[in-house]
């Protein structure tokens, strides 16, 4: 028999979490810390909206963008909360959660041998996803002095005459990390400068704790070369919904429009009956969230500090970065003995990325009570180690 | 700062004030000023417990009462709310909009009791006009908080 498979997706490497999963969901009394997901529940409002609809018989196609009262919904949303403005029509693609927008973005702007810049350490998809359009993924190693910000020396000393496009991942995963104003204008002046495009994922553009998110499609010279990609699941705890959306000039937003119609049709229609309840009603929810998760980062930070684990302080997301460099080996090696000496789950920083050696990725998106016991187990086991 | 005190110990009273601090990013010493001001001016008029009393052996009825009342000239209903609230049984008083005047909530070991209260001291008094009583079957939520239901964390263990 032939090869059923294509030699691009054997270059493709599985994602590193899937391997710590595995044996992770063998042990008993596991505590994790490595979900990439809210512990919240989706508001009820919301969850009732998607129940009525579904008590309605609404479960039909939407067209292919999205309903069009949830553009309407996302543009007035993203024109109060990060100064942008997109028309509903042309310029905004309801999709598959944000993780769909990466993949249908990087499709429709890249031609073989084009290079995309990605910071790292970040979430696992960009890299693959450029890898499976014939693009070229070119890492910037962000650096823990700099808070994991990309600052413009590391933007410049990456880009060659084949950069297309840089990614911006921030507040980032799995460090925490957030761009201030200042940050995004020095880089917004080398993306003009050399002509790139942004493709800006803010899927945690909610939950920042040191004042609001700055989009960078808001600078000025910035909109007309940047995706921004966004979506419900972190910031309304709307993970399992799948429901994303990217906005854009409509040139490209239009062509991305067509891998959209082919491959996925329209985003799931119950979805996106209770995200339109979800941005007309869901602020207080979103509050309310990020009080409690500001709670939780200031007590992992307090905690960190009293048992003398270095972190530098994370504004964004709901993770922290703690570097584990002091114990001497591979942050692969401490999470699996952690795991299992102590049955905590933990994510290695190496799975974001070749720098994130020395560090783990720790989620709070869990109960204080939660964290308190994880964190009890975490100092056992460095204690030991020490 | 006071609201973020006070809806953390509103879900759980028994905090650490030193927890308290680190949760909202202050310091011990502010937050045990705040939280005694707050004692003093009775913005904080207690510490209780929310107890699931069905899964203990101890019988206990509660009531709903609604009271119509005549409000007495210069006191409006005040006095009579006072008549009713000094019972130690009634555990709560409100004034209220609507069909009736005064909602009375009154916790008896038996339906006997609580009638007993209803009948030989309630509707005695002058200027309570009429009662009307709803006795509690089950609690499912109370005070916020899901009676009886363990949550279960059912997400996937690592994810990215």
């Amino acid at each position: 028999m032939r090869n059923p498979l294509s030699k691009k997706i054997m270059t493709i490497e599985p994602s590193g979490i899937r391997r710590f999963f595995d044996i992770a969901n063998e042990m008993e009394n596991v505590i994790s810390l490595g979900v990439g997901e809210p512990d919240f529940d989706t508001p009820w409002h919301i969850r009732d909206e998607g129940i009525y609809s579904l008590e309605k018989g609404r479960t039909f196609y939407t067209s292919n963008s999205g309903l069009m009262e949830l553009r309407k919904e996302i543009c007035r949303y993203l024109k109060r909360r990060c100064d942008l403005t997109y028309d509903p029509v042309h310029e905004t693609l309801v999709t598959v959660g944000g993780s769909e927008a990466i993949d249908i973005a990087l499709r429709a702007m890249l031609d073989a041998g084009d290079e995309v810049l990605i910071p790292q350490p970040c979430y696992v998809s960009y890299l693959p996803c450029v890898q499976l359009t014939g693009g070229v993924p070119v890492i910037i190693e962000l650096q823990e002095k700099d808070d994991f910000r990309l600052t413009k020396e590391e933007l410049l000393e990456a880009i060659t005459d084949k950069t297309k496009v840089l990614i911006m991942p921030f507040p980032n995963n799995p460090t925490g990390a957030v761009m201030r104003r200042e940050d995004l204008e020095a880089v917004a002046e080398v993306v003009i400068e050399k002509d790139l495009f942004v493709i800006s994922d803010e899927i945690y553009s909610e939950l920042t704790y040191q004042g609001d998110h700055v989009s960078i499609a808001s600078l000025p010279g910035m909109w007309e070369r940047t995706l921004t990609i966004n979506g419900f699941s972190k910031s309304y705890a709307m993970t399992g919904w799948r429901l994303g959306y990217v906005c854009g000039p409509r040139q490209i937003i239009d062509q991305m429009m067509k891998i959209h119609q082919f491959a996925i049709m329209c985003a799931p229609t119950t979805s996106q009956y209770a995200a339109v309840e979800a941005l007309r009603n869901g602020d207080q929810d979103v509050a309310q969230m990020r009080e409690s998760y500001n709670q939780r980062r200031r007590f992992l930070m307090h905690e960190f500090k009293r048992m003398g684990l270095p972190c530098f302080e994370p504004f964004g997301a709901f993770y922290v970065f703690p570097c584990i460099k002091e114990f001497g080996m591979t942050s692969d090696d401490f999470a699996m003995r952690l795991l299992e000496e102590e049955h905590v789950a933990v994510v290695p920083g190496t799975a974001f990325g070749a720098c994130g050696e020395g560090f783990l990725r720790i989620s709070y998106a869990y109960s204080i009570d939660a964290l308190k016991v994880a964190l009890e187990r975490l100092e056992r086991f460095i204690t030991r180690l020490r | 700062m006071r609201e973020q005190i006070l809806s953390l110990l509103e879900k759980n009273s028994k905090i650490d004030l030193g927890e308290l601090a680190v949760l909202l990013g202050s310091s011990e010493e502010i937050i045990q000023k705040e939280v005694e001001a707050m004692e003093q001016e009775q913005v904080i008029c207690g510490y209780h417990t929310l107890i699931d009393w069905e899964k203990t052996n101890s019988e206990k009825v509660t009531a709903l009462i609604e009271v119509r009342v005549t409000p007495q000239r210069g006191q409006g209903f005040d006095t009579i709310a006072e008549r009713i609230y000094n019972y130690p049984e009634v555990q709560s008083v409100y004034l209220i909009s609507g069909a009736y005047d005064l909602l009375v909530i009154l916790q008896g070991k038996t339906l006997r009791e609580v009638s007993s209260f209803v009948s030989d001291k309630l509707s005695t008094m002058d200027s309570v006009l009429s009662t009307a009583t709803h006795f509690i079957l089950k609690k499912y939520k109370d005070y916020g908080t899901i009676l009886g239901k363990k949550e279960k964390d059912e997400r996937m263990l690592v994810t990215p």
